[in-house]
Formats: C-alpha cells, sequence, structure tokens
C-alpha cells in the first residue's frame, strides 16, 4: 500500500508510465503518467486504501470507476483504463487540458460578462451529465476545468450518484457527503439523487464568480450549514451595486431553499445566461435586503419536515421540464397554420410542469437588405418579426416568464435552427410544413433538413385544408 | 463467462423456454437454475426434462422448497394452492423426475460465487430474504463475495461494505459489481412473477466484467395459463400468470 502512494517518477502501472505526482488528496492520489505509446499524457488515480484510510474512500474509487464507465461527451473525462495492479486497484483517466474554474474564483468577482460565459458553459456541461442519468454532488471551481475552446469539463465523480446503478457512497448519520459550502438543503437531509442539488451548487459557484464571497460561507457544523434551510444569503447587488438584476435573479433563482422552486434543468439556466435581456427580472432580481424575521421563522419551521426521497431517476426529471423549441414564419400567410402550430404546442407541454417554449423565427435576407441601407432595414424587420412572434404566441394564454422570443438572421434557415436547438438543449422542435409551393420544390424544405439533421425529436405540424376533406 | 442465474421456474415451460433463447441471444455460456423448478405450473415433467438436457451439459442445479414438496411431506408450512399444486405435481412425476430432484443440493459454491434457492445462512428452513436484515444476515453466512438467490419473487439487489443497503435494479442495465463490497442478487421469478408485470424475471452474470443484468422476458403467459386451468389446478395461479401478481 504504502508503496502506491509514493510511486517514483518512471514506475510502471499496466503500461502507463509515472511522470509527476500531481495531488495527494484524503481519499486518493493523482500521478501525471504517459500511456503507453507515449503518445499522450493521463492522469492515473489510486485510492489511498489501507490501514486507517476512511471507508468512503473505497466507495469513493469505486464510484467513480462505475459512473466513468457510464458517461460520455467532452463534458467529462474519458475513462480509459481500470484494473487492480499489483498494488491494488486504479484509474486511468483523460487528463483534460484547461484551467480549473478555481483560478478564475481566486480572481472574483469578475464582470457579468464573463460570470455569464463561465456559468453557461458550466450549467451545459451539467445538463449533459444530468441527460446521462448522474448528479455530480460535489460540484465546487476546483471540480471544474475550462478547456481552451470555451467549454467546461466536469471532473472527480466519487460522491456521484446514478439513477440506474447502486448508490455506494456511505452514508454518515452525523454529516453528508459533500463541500459544506456547496451543499443544497436537500443534500443536508441526506436525499440524494436530485439534478437540482447540481443546480443549487451552480448558484454557489456563480454568486462565489459575481460577488468573491460565498453566499452561505463555510460552516463547520451541521447546524451552522442548516441555516441555508431558511435564511437567505445577502443579496449579490449589494455587495456589488454594479451587478445586473438579471443576473441575480438567475443566481437566487438557482439558489432558492425548495428544489421544485429553483430552475428545473440546468439547461435553462444556461439558456438565460446567454439571452440575458429574455429574463423576466422579478423582486428577486432587484432585491437588495434578505427577507425578514418572519420569512426565516416559516422556513425553519418548514425545515423541521424532512424532504421526501427522491423518486424519479436524473433524466426522468428533465422529461418534465422539456425545452421546446416552435419555429414560426408569422408571415406564412397561413392562420389556419399558425393556430395549428399553437394547438400542437399546447398539447405538447400540457401535463409537464417545467417546460420552456422558445418561439424562434429565421429573418432571410433579401436582395432589399443586401443593398447599402441593408442594415438599417435589417434591424427594423427584425424589430417587425420580434413584434410578430410575440402576437402570434399571446392567443395562448402562457405565462411570460416561461417564454423566450428569438429572431435568427441567416440565408440557410436549417441550419440556423439546428445550431440554436443544440446550443440551447432544445428536446423538441414544432415547425410548420411550407405548402407545395414552387419557391419549396426550388430551395428544398427546412423541415426535411430538421427532422434528417436536428440534434433532437422534431415535429411538423401540417393544417388540413377545409376542402380537401374528405378527400 | 457469463451465466444466466434462472430461478423459481416453477413449471411454467412457455416462460422457462423464453428465458433461456433469451439467455442464448444475451450470449450465455453457463447456467444455474436456482430452485422450485417444479410447483403451481402445468408443465412440471416437460420443464424437468429441458432442465435435466442443461445439467448433462454441466449447469448447475439446487434445490427449492416447492422441490423439496413434490418429493413427499405433508407441506403444512404451504399455503392452499401451493399445496394443492405440490400434491398435483407429486402425481405427475415418474421415478426418475423424484430421482433427480431428490440429488439436487441445498447449495453450490463456484469460483466466487454462492447459489441457494433462500436465505444462505440456514438454507434448509428457506428463509425469505424480504429485509435488508435477512440480507444481512444471508450475505454473512455466504462463503462468497457474490450470492445469488431466489425464493422470493421479487429481483432486487442488496450490498453491503459495512451497512445493508438494497437497490432496485433497472431492467437491461448492467451493474458493476464492486470487489469491495459483498452482493447478494435476488434473481426474481421466471415462471412467477409476483411484482405487477407478467414478465418472467431473470438475471446475468458476466465474471470477466464482474457485470450483473437483470432482465425482464415476456412470454406467451396466456398459454401457460389457460395450461393451469386445463390441468385443474387452481384457477388463481392461472390468474397470477396473467397480472403478474
Amino acid at each position: 500500500m504504502e508503496a502506491l502512494e509514493h510511486l517514483r517518477s518512471g514506475a510502471e502501472i499496466a503500461g502507463y508510465r509515472v511522470l509527476e505526482k500531481l495531488r495527494e488528496g484524503g481519499m486518493a492520489v493523482l500521478y501525471r503518467v504517459a500511456s503507453p505509446s507515449g503518445a499522450e499524457t493521463c492522469l492515473l488515480k489510486i485510492p489511498k486504501l489501507g490501514f486507517g484510510s476512511h471507508p468512503a474512500c473505497y466507495a469513493g474509487f469505486d464510484v467513480e470507476q462505475m459512473i466513468l464507465g457510464r458517461i460520455a461527451g467532452p463534458d467529462v473525462p474519458q475513462l480509459i483504463a481500470k484494473g487492480e495492479s499489483e498494488f491494488g486497484p486504479y484509474l486511468v483517466i483523460e487528463h483534460i487540458a484547461g484551467t480549473p474554474l478555481s483560478d478564475y474564483a481566486s480572481r472574483a468577482p469578475l464582470p457579468a460578462e464573463e460570470v455569464a460565459r463561465l456559468g453557461a458553459a458550466l450549467a451545459a456541461a451539467i445538463h449533459a451529465l444530468h441527460r446521462q442519468e448522474v448528479v455530480h454532488h460535489d460540484l465546487k471551481p476546483s471540480h471544474v476545468i475550462l478547456r481552451h475552446d470555451g467549454r467546461a469539463a466536469l471532473i472527480d465523480f466519487g460522491l456521484a450518484f446514478h439513477g440506474h446503478l447502486p448508490d455506494l457512497v456511505e452514508e454518515e448519520s452525523d454529516r453528508p457527503p459533500g463541500t459544506p459550502a456547496y451543499l443544497s438543503p436537500e443534500q443536508l437531509a441526506g436525499v440524494r439523487g436530485d439534478p437540482r442539488s447540481d443546480v443549487f451548487a451552480l448558484g454557489v459557484i456563480l454568486y462565489l464568480l459575481a460577488t468573491g464571497r460565498l453566499p452561505f460561507g463555510e460552516p463547520a457544523s451541521l447546524s451552522g450549514q442548516r441555516r441555508r434551510l431558511y435564511v437567505d444569503p445577502v443579496p449579490p447587488r449589494r455587495i456589488r451595486p454594479d451587478l445586473p438584476p438579471w443576473l441575480q435573479e438567475i443566481i437566487l433563482h438557482c439558489l432558492e431553499v425548495r428544489a421544485e422552486d429553483r430552475y428545473a434543468t440546468a439547461a435553462q439556466v444556461a439558456h438565460d445566461l446567454t439571452h440575458p435581456d429574455q429574463v423576466t427580472v422579478t423582486e428577486r432580481g432587484n432585491r437588495l435586503s434578505q427577507p425578514g424575521m418572519m420569512t426565516a421563522g416559516r422556513r425553519w419551521l418548514a425545515a423541521l419536515v424532512e424532504p421526501p426521497a427522491v423518486r424519479k431517476s436524473p433524466a426522468a426529471h428533465l422529461a418534465l421540464a422539456p425545452h421546446v423549441l416552435v419555429a414560426v414564419d408569422p408571415a406564412c400567410g397561413s392562420e389556419p397554420l399558425l393556430q395549428a402550430l399553437r394547438d400542437v404546442v399546447a398539447r405538447i407541454i400540457a401535463g409537464e410542469a417545467h417546460w420552456r417554449v422558445s418561439c424562434v423565427s429565421v429573418l432571410e435576407p433579401s436582395a432589399l437588405t443586401e443593398q447599402e441601407e441593408g442594415a438599417e432595414i435589417m434591424r427594423s424587420l427584425h424589430t417587425q418579426r420580434l413584434v410578430e412572434l410575440h402576437h402570434w404566441a399571446q392567443t395562448l394564454g402562457l405565462p411570460q416568464e416561461r417564454l423566450r422570443f428569438h429572431v435568427l438572421e441567416g440565408g440557410d434557415a436549417a441550419a440556423r435552427l439546428i445550431e440554436y436547438a443544440r446550443a440551447s438543449h432544445v428536446d423538441h422542435i414544432i415547425m410548420g410544413a411550407r405548402g407545395s409551393s414552387g419557391l419549396r420544390r426550388f430551395l428544398g424544405s427546412v423541415s426535411s433538413r430538421l427532422v434528417a439533421e436536428a440534434p433532437c425529436t422534431v415535429t411538423v405540424v401540417r393544417a388540413v385544408p377545409v376542402r380537401d376533406w374528405p378527400p | 463467462m457469463k451465466i444466466a442465474v434462472l430461478s423459481d421456474i416453477h413449471g411454467n415451460l412457455e416462460a422457462l423456454r423464453a428465458c433461456l433463447a433469451h439467455a442464448a441471444r444475451e450470449g450465455a455460456e453457463q447456467h444455474v437454475f436456482l430452485g422450485d423448478l417444479v410447483g403451481y405450473g402445468a408443465d412440471p415433467v416437460a420443464c424437468l426434462g429441458l432442465l435435466a438436457d442443461h445439467a448433462g451439459r454441466g449447469a448447475l442445479l439446487v434445490r427449492g422448497n416447492h422441490d423439496a414438496a413434490a418429493l413427499g411431506g405433508l407441506c403444512e408450512n404451504m399455503n392452499d394452492d401451493a399445496r394443492e399444486a405440490a400434491y398435483w405435481t407429486r402425481s405427475r412425476l415418474s421415478t426418475a423426475e423424484r430421482d433427480f430432484l431428490a440429488a439436487l443440493p441445498l447449495t453450490v459454491r463456484r469460483d466466487g460465487l454462492f447459489f441457494a434457492h433462500a436465505g444462505a445462512d440456514a438454507p434448509e428452513k428457506w428463509n425469505y430474504i424480504t429485509s435488508k436484515v435477512q440480507a444481512g444476515r444471508c450475505m454473512d453466512a455466504s462463503p462468497a463475495a457474490v450470492t445469488f438467490a431466489g425464493h422470493v419473487h421479487h429481483q432486487s439487489l442488496y450490498f453491503s461494505a459495512g451497512s445493508v443497503r438494497v437497490f432496485q435494479p433497472v431492467p437491461g442495465v448492467p451493474i458493476p459489481l464492486s470487489p469491495r463490497q459483498r452482493w447478494l442478487a435476488i434473481a426474481g421469478a421466471v415462471g412467477q412473477p409476483r411484482d405487477g408485470n407478467n414478465a418472467a424475471a431473470y438475471a446475468m452474470y458476466d465474471e470477466e466484467e464482474r457485470m450483473l443484468t437483470y432482465f425482464r422476458v415476456p412470454y406467451d403467459h396466456m398459454t401457460a395459463a389457460r395450461k393451469i386451468v386445463a390441468a385443474g389446478l387452481p384457477a388463481r395461479l392461472a390468474w397470477r400468470l396473467q397480472r403478474g401478481k
């Protein structure tokens, strides 16, 4: 056992050659190693097992191995090899090149735009993880790496939870597993597996980046940690008056005490951080003082009741909060089609508790807008289209804070829509079928390209012409 | 090696065939039958014939309480339907089949794995494993880190590295079994599922990968139920197959 914690540079495990010891944590030792071909550098992780080591070490190591074996994508490190060496078990993990978010956090407070950019990248990575049935449960700046291309990757899955696998993380009665400053209220009560716990930790990270402070400090005692169940953090704008209200709105929305009051998905946080002009700012975004004693007292009483255990898997949670994109061409001239689109939107979000609908239109440049005064004309067309979108949605009678409106510009409508759907983690695209005009025959249909290339479900809506019925 | 673990067949030929075919498609190289081969179902003889073939090719089998009941005794611990089915089964078995059942061991051990029909702490007592306490006793008594049991007609997975915990497996999702935990897999029932899902249940363990996968296999339960009624067995036993209860 001793030997594993002090592997010399040049030592080999399963063909991986040790270059240097990176760090030694409480539970594991991390080495930088060269792959057998020597072509790439990876990380070698070895649990500190042996006399006097914490039992959680075993579980944390097994959890990380189990979960890394099930997840993929640029948002997480790839599991390259695993096994039992003569010294004990080991993992070889992809070395993610980039800057740890903790480096940014040490420079906080950061400008609002930078907080939004980093936060959106982090939220996108968290959502990608949740889609794969995994809740991280230990998100903090040192567990996030910003890749050079701007995307975020999450590391250290020792406390993670997979909705379809046994939860090996050790239960301890006196303190919940995790980092106290980032624990959600339900984690403090011992509830595991709710993806909104990660949304809470995301809120703590955003708060830290925006203000340079932790919203709940770093209390050591459980009773100190439990204060967050009834006392709100100081509003970020009181610490930094120049912070825009939309950012405070987003941060405090993530930090709501009750999980059901938070953003339903990290994707919604990412979407809001990338489109701040669309965020409906409520009292939450404008407030400069914390709610009074009455609220705290009421919450203190409510906190005596244990939160219910999580019954849904992480991905099943996301299914309750679909992001629906409806592609509308208000100028299509067919009121029956526009109505049919509204009907289908209403049907698809019916029964889903936390949906979000983005109404999107693509403005294609024409000969007119390519002239000298084109930019001016385009701006006015843009505004006109936006007004028409709002008008189209008005009859739906949906709450404003759940709707988003976007006018995209570009010649290739299908490509613009697919780009938007991918960036905004859209779950379902609804669009109208263009009539069989000569134009469509000439240009090809946008809907058929979306059906073929979109990263999600696509519903193509057609208004049934009255005169053709019955056929 | 991939080992298919099939428990509580209960003389249900349709379910057994469907599970064996499924296991073959999943690449099973070894079979373990966890007892209660007969009792309740209308095809004890055909099932035993199929199982004897497998035994001849190296499959492992253990005895269950319904197998013991088919050999003799008053079956005082059984409910009316079970007792009636046990008496009916006895009347169908020839000497060869009785000898086959009588020769079955209560438990089998194989390379770090342990198999029993009921709780391994006292296999002859046919204890049901329905709680973490009972699961803990079974895991403590087992000589292996991975134990398989049946008897309870629900699929579940108990594990322990100190305190015992339980996990409800998701069909078709492979579960890696860490060597640093003890595991007790309840395979579910091939021939009489009781969790409200009428699909047959079994489990597959991949020894090299240390991966356990639970499966649910839909089968022609209408035919199995019809045969039960035609054989004059209690109608409730037919109804159970259709409802999976």
